[in-house]
């Protein structure tokens, strides 16, 4: 105490400074609070739109206007008219319900698949444990875009298969923390006194060890599904998603690529939208994940 | 042993693991590409001719007898490994031509995209670390256009770009790679989101290096504020980055796919997306094995000259 009174007294000038970071600190952090709320907000509002698209707009996604084709933003259409005279902005609304399902389900797939493979590695000893993670890292030193193609090549196209590749692309990485997570809990205090206890070990596992597991690993899923979201989308941009005439945000991004010179709102709203979507992930993503490190150091 | 010895030893053991780890791995992406053909629905005959086909019976006996199609899978294995080690990737039977014959005509623009971003994303993930690392505001500012650019999918950046530089203000060429000017906006829409990575990871290793003693000592020898940054703590935070080279290669490799459909480039790219859209597995494996094999290289490259470097690595 009497060692840190000199330092605080010895110029008035530094309690001031010291008083004035704490405020300019408080105010970037009310700052960061209120983007995390927009980012919160912008998604509770995808998610609406993506459930009920109608609500928000009475046009029909695949509706064809030829006397206005190509027309550009404006009070009548938002985001303009495509070639075939569709509103891109109820274009866009729809497409949000493919372009997050399949970013969701290729997260849910990922998780799953790599909860299993982790929880196997770090449980069944040491060859196990070898093998599978000298397998996650094959998997791990492919680009996860090329895993992806490579999965695609063999399933086939279409919006499932794009959602399984892309799921696929993950899995190694899931697994790897899956595993250091579940390494790290095994050896802990409270699973070490069910093995006292005489736990069964699927009890063990369910009750003890995956829950303790689980809680980094949907942490960084969060981030995880505005990845997926990105290569969902791009696998479709590249045609090997949904087909020509369903809304879905990669897909419209690849038809507006050959009227840039004309009509740019036709590719740009779409991705637009993607980006958007993206950025409010991760502003919640990395807020969750700070406030889950604070809660574990 | 004498000291020299002794380090010269454990030089040449942790030499020894890192290249039979990057073996392992090699057989192990043999391995996945052999299963990824397996997988394929059908007669593997079928899936090698393509949908296309009009070959005669006596044909798809030959390439049944070539390939050992009727053989057990583990010989299959064993042939197909052998095929690989003399640098045999098969044949494409769209394009009826030698796979890796094809990967080496296509492979030169891919190169000079990857090696124009990897030097654009570097210089700017530099400046935007350096310049605002432990600053409040300009960090804040820094921040959030990385966080943009991390998010911003390249195909819709580079569609942007286009639409702005290439068809408005008509500054770049809209496609093709004959150019220095055409490789400006895919080696920007590349670099980027890459670059956004790169500066936080560098930020975050400046900061705790800037709170070292040795920064204060360089300012009191009277360096300014930026030289400090800029040959000292910049060494330091840069160590972070050789841990990202892994993840840097895979992502320049993965995202030209893109940037290269983008820009209607020719290039490795286009030729992957092309044989995945009609099944061509020999091209997609034969990718598949070039990439993992460029990733083993460089990483196996960065790892011995840290070893080189490094003494503390030497361990184990």
């Amino acid at each position: 105490m009497t060692a840190t009174q000199p330092g605080l007294l010895t110029g008035p000038g530094s309690i001031l400074t010291t008083a004035g970071r704490a405020s300019g600190r408080s105010r970037r952090r009310r700052l960061s609070h209120a983007g995390v709320a927009l980012a919160g907000a912008l998604l509770v509002l995808l998610t609406l739109v993506a459930i009920a698209p109608e609500l928000f707009t009475d046009r029909a996604p695949n509706e064809t206007d030829l006397a206005r084709t190509m027309a550009g933003p404006g009070g009548a259409h938002w985001f303009g008219t495509d070639q075939l005279g569709r509103d891109v902005f109820a274009r866009v609304l729809h497409g949000a319900r493919t372009s997050l399902l399949v970013g969701a389900g290729s997260t849910v797939f990922a998780l799953l698949g790599g909860t299993v493979l982790g929880l196997a590695a770090a449980l069944s000893g040491r060859v196990g444990d070898q093998v599978l993670m000298r397998f996650a890292d094959v998997l791990l030193s492919l680009p996860s875009l090329l895993l992806a193609l490579l999965a695609v090549a063999v399933l086939g196209t279409g919006t499932v298969n794009v959602m399984l590749a892309v799921a696929i692309a993950f899995v190694p990485g899931y697994a790897r923390i899956v595993r250091a997570e579940a390494l790290v809990v095994r050896r802990s205090g409270y699973v070490e006194a069910a093995v006292g206890l005489g736990l069964l070990r699927p009890v063990l596992v369910a009750r003890h060890v995956l829950p303790n597991t689980l809680g980094p690993l949907l942490v960084l899923a969060t981030v995880g599904f505005g990845t997926s979201v990105i290569y969902a989308s791009g696998l479709s941009f590249l045609g090997l998603g949904a087909g020509p005439p369903s809304p879905e945000w990669g897909a419209m991004l690849s038809q507006g690529r050959d009227f840039l010179a004309t009509a740019w709102w036709i590719g740009v709203f779409p991705g637009f939208a993607i980006t958007v979507t993206v950025i409010a992930v991760n502003v919640v993503g990395r807020f969750a994940q700070r406030r889950f490190a604070g809660r574990i150091s | 042993m004498t000291g020299a010895g002794l380090v010269r030893g454990t030089l040449v053991r942790g030499t020894a693991v890192r290249l039979a780890a990057a073996v392992a791995v090699m057989l192990g992406a043999a391995t996945l590409a052999f299963a990824a053909l397996q997988l394929v629905p059908g007669d593997p005959v079928a899936v090698l001719l393509g949908p296309a086909t009009t070959a005669s019976p006596e044909v798809r006996a030959q390439i049944r007898d070539d390939f050992g199609f009727d053989r057990p899978v583990v010989v299959q294995y064993a042939s197909y490994l052998g095929h690989l080690v003399r640098g045999d990737l098969g044949e494409s039977y769209q394009l009826q031509r030698p796979v890796a014959e094809l990967i080496d005509s296509q492979l030169w623009p891919t190169v000079q995209l990857a090696s124009a971003a990897v030097v654009l994303a570097v210089a700017i993930a530099v400046i935007s670390a350096v310049t605002t690392a432990g600053r409040p505001l300009p960090r804040m500012l820094a921040s959030a256009w990385e966080l943009v650019a991390v998010s911003t999918p390249s195909y819709w950046l580079g569609i942007v770009l286009l639409t702005f530089f290439s068809f408005r203000l008509t500054i770049f060429p809209v496609a093709g790679a004959q150019s220095f000017s055409a490789l400006v906006l895919p080696a920007v829409t590349l670099a980027l989101p890459v670059a956004g990575v790169l500066a936080q990871v560098l930020r975050e290793g400046l900061e705790t290096a800037l709170a070292q003693p040795f920064v204060v000592t360089a300012r009191a020898r009277g360096l300014t504020r930026m030289a400090v940054r800029f040959r000292h703590a910049l060494r330091h935070a840069a160590v972070s980055l050789v841990t990202l080279t892994g993840w840097l290669t895979g992502t320049l490799l993965g995202g030209a796919v893109l940037v290269e459909v983008v820009f209607a480039r020719p290039g490795i790219g286009t030729l992957t997306l092309q044989a995945v859209a009609n099944k061509d597995m020999p091209v997609v494996i034969g990718v598949v094995m070039i990439s993992a094999f460029v990733f083993v290289l460089i990483s196996t490259v960065v790892d011995l000259a840290y070893l080189a470097i490094d003494p503390r690595l030497r361990k184990g």
